[in-house]
């Protein structure tokens, strides 16, 4: 593993030079190091790149780390991770990509993870996603997290995006059974030129199921994002989405959220906020003794934290 | 000391908001200024603190000209300020604001003593987000917990009762007595309510964009409870202000 590998290991997943637990580091498309523990089994796929992640129900609190690197530019990686995850089982994974591209050509990764979350299971998902290097490749990457929730299951889902990917589209559903609930937290940081599309579709079929889905995003710079959620509310349940966007500089943001009520006790509710930091906000922090490039930093610092 | 040198602000439109307000608010005292609405309270404080450039006159804070200061510079030479309408944050927490304004990590404990002060509990706020979660109450309260953690030379608070109960109310005078015991800097308080008058060292009563009048409190109070101080009385009318 290079320098530029640990560096990115250790934006996206605090890694300090050592990994313990259950662990597949994946880096230009390949495996570059993996371990199993008594809980979790983790097995190539045959037909297709990846791996299959088997959490039995014994594991408690334990932490499962799946990162993923691209660390130059010509790659194009495309890789299927699928979680099973047993009922009753108790976990953290920690995923996230970065990609660094100092050259000419693009430099992309593709990850494409399906969890099966057994009854009343909980887990929690991080990921981070950095681009890095000076490049004039494009850094790019494409998530797809499909989720299907058993009875009583949760997952909770904390997606970050940092810095530095040119392009990003991001897709992310979820099913739902019987009280299951999914938490999303969201946050996002574009600038330059950059560019996000972000697309959440949940479906909550059991009932009391419920989905509580929270994105929060920066646009600076001439970058440009597009968020896009469907709640389906196929039941008695209830659905909260809400999407607030800061502007800076000459970034833009289109938000459409959509809700669809199919049941006469689906409650769902959707709130959107886009703007520029409140003039307001700026001169309090002043008033405590900030700059206003400060008080800038810190309300942005905060939203997104 | 602060001096308040013939100040004058016209809006765009061309309303004379402040005449000429000069003024001079010694250290260490408890200084409040009273009056009408629209008389240009706000505003006057509002210079003081940069956040209002006025059109002419000069702003005196301890021999040193702060005309031109922008409100950050002002802030770092020891001013703070406690608006009448707070705002919301996002993602801010009120611990991250007492930090901010306290220039230093704060402990539990420390977070504590400044919203003890305005009747809040720290452990079930310090943790708490500034946003909609918070009602008006209770995000009045700790914008003024923010200004008393900066531990000014000079700390303006612009109607401090406005929005709060009447409990916390009594704790935030009692503070504001403390703090003028142990003569811990200048306050400047914008107030209508006769509790916060009773405290005053100085009373000043600003109406129409002038000072009306200026002196101890023994001389200005009862001048304004007695209403015979403005010909129209805006405020209060017939018996004095406070006599509804």
């Amino acid at each position: 593993m290079n320098k530029t590998t640990e560096e990115l290991l250790r934006l996206i997943s605090d890694f300090d030079g050592e990994l313990t637990g259950a662990y597949n580091i994946r880096v230009d498309g390949e495996c570059d190091s993996r371990q199993s523990t008594e809980h979790v089994r983790i097995e190539s796929k045959i037909m297709e790149p990846g791996i299959d992640i088997f959490i039995s129900a014994e594991a408690q609190g334990e932490t499962v780390f799946i990162p993923a690197c691209v660390s130059h530019g010509g790659v194009n990686d495309l890789v299927y991770n699928d979680f099973h995850i047993e009922a009753g089982a108790d976990v953290i994974i920690v995923a996230g990509c970065g990609v660094h591209n100092d050259g000419h050509e693009d430099a992309q990764h593709n990850g494409i993870h399906r969890f099966f979350v057994g009854k009343n299971a909980h887990v929690l998902y991080k990921e981070k996603h950095i681009g890095t290097g000076d490049g004039n490749g494009e850094r790019k990457i494409n998530p797809v997290t499909d989720c299907y929730l058993e009875d009583g299951a949760v997952l909770e889902m904390d997606t970050i995006q940092l810095s530095g990917v040119d392009t990003t589209d991001r897709k992310t559903s979820a099913t739902l059974g019987s009280n299951a609930k999914f938490i999303v937290r969201e946050r996002l940081t574009t600038d330059g030129d950059e560019t996000a599309d972000t697309d959440f579709v949940v479906t909550l079929n059991g009932e009391n199921s419920g989905v509580d889905l929270v994105s929060r995003s920066v646009a600076r710079g001439n970058s440009h994002q597009f968020y896009k959620s469907t709640i389906i509310g196929n039941n008695r349940c209830t659905g909260h989405s809400e999407c607030d966007a800061i502007l800076s500089e000459q970034g833009t943001v289109i938000a459409l959220p959509a809700l669809e009520a199919n049941h006469i006790d689906a409650e769902l509710v959707h709130e959107a906020a886009i703007g520029k930091i409140a003039g307001e906000q700026i001169l309090k922090l002043r008033t405590l003794g900030l700059t206003e490039e400060e008080a800038e930093e810190r309300i942005i610092a905060g939203f997104l934290k | 000391m602060l001096k308040l040198e013939h100040l004058a602000w016209t809006l765009p439109t061309g309303e004379e908001i402040i005449k000429d307000i000069d003024l001079t608010i010694p250290d260490n005292k408890l200084v409040v200024i009273t009056g009408p609405n629209g008389g240009g309270k706000t505003t006057t404080a509002k210079m003081i603190a940069g956040i209002v450039t006025p059109d002419s006159g000069r702003i005196i804070l301890d021999g040193e000209d702060i005309t031109d200061c922008d409100i950050t510079e002002r802030a770092r030479k020891g001013i703070a300020f406690a608006f009448q309408q707070p705002v919301r944050f996002k993602g801010l927490t009120v611990r991250d604001m007492l930090e901010m304004a306290s220039g230093k990590n704060l402990a539990e404990e420390s977070a504590c003593g400044y919203l003890s002060n305005v009747g809040l509990c720290a452990s079930e706020y310090i943790d708490r987000e500034m946003d909609t979660s918070l009602s008006g109450g209770e995000i009045k309260r700790i914008e003024i917990a923010t200004a008393l953690a900066r531990n000014a030379k000079l700390s303006i608070f612009d109607e401090p009762e406005a929005g709060i109960d009447l409990w916390s109310f009594a704790r935030l005078v009692e503070t504001f007595e403390d703090l003028k015991k142990n003569h811990n800097g200048t306050l400047l308080i914008i107030s209508h309510q006769e509790r916060i008058l009773s405290i005053a060292d100085e009373i000043v009563v600003v109406a129409d964009g002038n000072i009306l009048q200026h002196g101890p409190r023994e001389e200005v109070l009862p001048t304004l409870l007695a209403g015979t101080m403005m010909p129209c009385c805006p405020l209060g009318g017939k018996g004095g202000m406070f006599n509804e």
